[in-house]
C-alpha cells in the first residue's frame, strides 16, 4: 500500500480552479518531488494536504487511511508535519522549546501534573527534553538549544524547522522549498541532510523545490504542476525533460 | 513618617490586586490577540459569589473563597467558548464590540438579581495587626502581597516549563503555524481564559477582604484601570503587569494621599494621565517588546 494517495483532488477558490484534478501516489521511503512554475498550485496542495484548506473534489488517504476534510490537527497527530516556504518558526521561543513543541502532542502528563509538578512532570519532561536534544543533535543544532530561533542563521532556521516537524513524530514529512534562498554550498548540505533523514527516521518526504540540482540530485520521481493542472509525472530525469513541461518553464521558441 | 508609610502600604495593597487583574488582561491579549473587556467583570461576579457565600448562606470563609475561584473560572471558561470561540477567525474589532457586550451583560445581570445599592460584606479574614516598633502593619497586606507575588512566579515557571505553557507560547506567535504542529489551539486558549478568570477570581477575594462591599459597576471600572495598568507595563508580560499594576496602586494612593482635597477626587485622572505620557513616550509599555513591522 503506498503512504500517501491522492485522488484526483482539486480546489475552487470563487470560480478560480486553483488546483485541479491532481492524482498521485508516493510509497513508503519513497522522496517525492511536487515542481512547477510559481503560482502551479504547489503550496495549495500542501495547505490540502495538512487541513489549511479543504479540499472541493477528491480525496487523500495517509497509509490507507481517509484524511479528507480532517482538522489541521487531526492530519499532524494522524502522522503528516510540514515545513513552511516562508519560514514560521516560534522566534521567541528557544531553540529546544520549538523542538518541545512538535513534542507537545506526545506528552501525556496532565494540566494538574504540570502546575503541582508531580513526578510524573518531570520524568516526562526529562524524557522529552532528552529526545529533543538528540533530534538538535541530529541537525548539528544541539550547542544552539538555548539560543531563540530568531536569531538563528537562516540556514539554520530551516534546519530547525525541519527538526521541528519531525518532532512531531510524522510518516510523511512535506517540506515546502527547502532550499529557498540558500547559496549553492547550504543547498548540497541540505540536500544530505534530507537523505539522511529518510534513511534515518525511515522517512516518506514530498518536496516543493525551485532548485532543479536539488530535484535532480534527490527526487526518485515527480509531479509537475502548471496553472493547478497536471502536466508530467514520473522519473525525475523523464519528467523534466518532458516537451511539455520545458516549454511551461522556458515558453516558446 | 507613619503617613508616608501607611499610603505606600494602602498603594501595595491595591497595586496587587491591580496586578493580578493586569495578569489576567495581559495573557488573555497575549495569547488570544483579543482585549477581553469583560474581564474586570468577572471580578465583580467573584466578590457578589463572596457576598452570597457569606452573608446569605453563611458558609465558611474557606468554602467561599474556593466557590468565588470555582465560579470565575468557570465563568471565564463559558464565556469563551459562548462568545469569543464563535468569532475566533472574524476581525477584532468584532471580538473587541462582543467582550464590552459581555461586560455589559454580566453587569445588568448582576443589577437584576442584587439591584443597584452597594452590598457591604461580612469581614472574612480578620488577622490583626504586626508591630514593628513604632510602626503598624496589617498582616492582610502581607498576606495580598506574598500571594500576589507567588501567583507571578508560578505563572512565569507554568509557562516557561511545562508542555501548556509551551503551547500558549507558540499558539500566541503563531496559531496557524502552531495548529499545524500538533497543538490544540482551542483547548490552549480555552486554558489560558480559564487560568486568566481564576486570577480574577483570587482578585476578587483579595478586593473583598481588604474593601468589603460591591456593587454592579466595581468590576468595570477596576477592571479598565488594570488594563491601564497592563499597558503601562507592558501588554503581554508578566512582570509588565505586575511593575504596570503595583505603579498604578502607588500613584493612587500617594495622590489621595498627598494632594489637596480638592484635587484627590481626581486621582483616576493621574492615574489616566500618566497612561498616556507612557503612551506617547514608549508605546510598547514599560517592558513590552518593541515589534518591527515588516514590509
Amino acid at each position: 500500500m503506498s503512504m500517501l494517495k491522492v485522488e484526483n483532488l482539486g480546489i475552487t477558490f470563487g470560480g478560480l480552479k486553483a488546483v485541479d484534478n491532481l492524482s498521485l501516489e508516493i510509497e513508503k521511503n519513497e522522496l517525492y518531488g511536487l515542481i512547477g512554475p510559481n503560482g502551479a498550485g504547489k503550496t495549495t496542495v500542501f495547505n490540502m494536504l495538512t487541513g489549511v484548506y479543504k479540499p472541493t473534489t477528491g480525496k487523500f488517504y495517509l497509509d490507507g487511511e481517509d484524511l479528507t476534510g480532517h482538522s489541521s490537527i487531526e492530519i499532524n497527530r494522524k502522522g503528516i508535519a510540514r515545513t513552511f516556504q516562508n519560514i514560521r518558526l516560534f522566534g521567541e521561543m528557544t531553540v529546544a522549546d520549538n523542538v518541545m513543541v512538535g513534542l507537545n502532542n506526545q506528552m501525556k502528563y496532565s494540566l494538574l501534573d504540570g502546575i503541582l509538578r508531580l513526578p510524573k512532570y518531570f520524568s516526562e519532561e526529562r524524557e522529552f527534553s532528552k529526545r529533543a536534544d538528540e533530534l538538535l543533535a541530529v541537525f548539528d543544532l544541539y550547542n544552539d538549544r538555548d539560543t531563540l530561533a530568531s536569531n538563528l542563521p537562516y540556514g539554520k532556521q530551516r534546519k530547525l524547522e525541519i527538526a521541528r516537524a519531525l518532532a512531531t513524530s510524522p510518516k510523511l514529512l512535506l517540506l515546502d522549498e527547502p532550499a529557498a534562498g540558500m547559496n549553492p554550498n547550504e543547498t548540497a548540505e541540505l540536500m544530505n541532510t534530507i537523505r539522511f533523514v529518510r534513511e534515518k527516521f525511515d522517512m516518506t518526504i514530498l518536496l516543493i523545490e525551485h532548485d532543479m540540482k536539488l530535484v535532480m540530485g534527490i527526487c526518485e520521481r515527480v509531479t509537475v504542476l502548471n496553472f493547478g493542472t497536471e502536466l508530467a509525472k514520473g522519473e525525475t530525469s523523464v519528467a523534466l525533460n518532458d516537451p511539455q513541461v520545458v516549454k511551461a518553464y522556458l515558453g516558446d521558441d | 513618617m507613619q503617613m508616608l508609610i501607611s499610603t505606600i502600604i494602602d498603594g501595595l495593597n491595591l497595586g496587587s490586586v491591580y496586578a493580578l487583574v493586569a495578569l489576567g488582561y495581559s495573557m488573555v491579549y497575549g495569547i488570544a490577540k483579543m482585549l477581553n473587556f469583560a474581564h474586570g467583570d468577572v471580578i465583580m461576579v467573584g466578590i457578589y459569589t463572596i457576598f452570597v457565600g457569606l452573608n446569605m448562606l453563611s458558609l465558611p470563609a474557606p468554602v467561599t473563597i474556593l466557590m468565588c475561584v470555582a465560579v470565575c473560572a468557570l465563568l471565564g471558561f463559558t464565556v469563551e467558548k459562548l462568545a469569543y470561540k464563535p468569532l475566533r477567525n472574524s476581525t477584532p474589532l468584532s471580538v473587541l464590540i462582543t467582550a464590552i457586550g459581555v461586560s455589559y451583560l454580566l453587569q445588568n445581570v448582576a443589577l437584576l438579581i442584587f439591584k443597584s445599592d452597594r452590598k457591604f460584606l461580612q469581614s472574612f479574614i480578620s488577622l490583626g495587626k504586626l508591630t514593628i516598633g513604632e510602626f503598624e502593619m496589617p498582616i492582610i497586606s502581607l498576606v495580598i502581597w506574598g500571594t500576589t507575588l507567588v501567583i507571578m512566579i508560578a505563572l512565569d515557571i507554568f509557562i516557561k516549563k511545562t508542555s501548556m505553557g509551551r503551547a500558549m507560547l507558540a499558539v500566541s506567535e503563531d496559531k496557524g503555524a502552531a495548529q499545524l504542529m500538533g497543538v490544540n489551539v482551542n483547548r490552549t486558549i480555552s486554558i489560558t481564559f480559564i487560568i486568566g478568570s481564576a486570577l480574577a477570581g483570587i482578585a476578587a477575594i483579595l478586593y473583598a477582604a481588604k474593601y468589603q462591599n460591591v456593587d454592579p459597576y466595581t468590576g468595570s471600572v477596576f477592571g479598565i484601570k488594570a488594563f491601564a495598568a497592563a499597558v503601562f507595563g507592558g501588554i503581554g508580560s508578566i512582570p509588565g503587569a505586575m511593575i504596570g499594576g503595583l505603579s498604578l496602586g502607588l500613584i493612587e494612593a500617594l495622590t489621595i494621599g498627598f494632594l489637596p482635597d480638592s484635587l484627590a477626587a481626581a486621582s483616576d485622572g493621574v492615574a489616566y494621565a500618566l497612561l498616556i505620557l507612557m503612551l506617547i513616550l514608549k508605546p510598547s509599555g514599560l517592558l513590552g517588546k518593541k515589534r518591527v513591522e515588516k514590509v
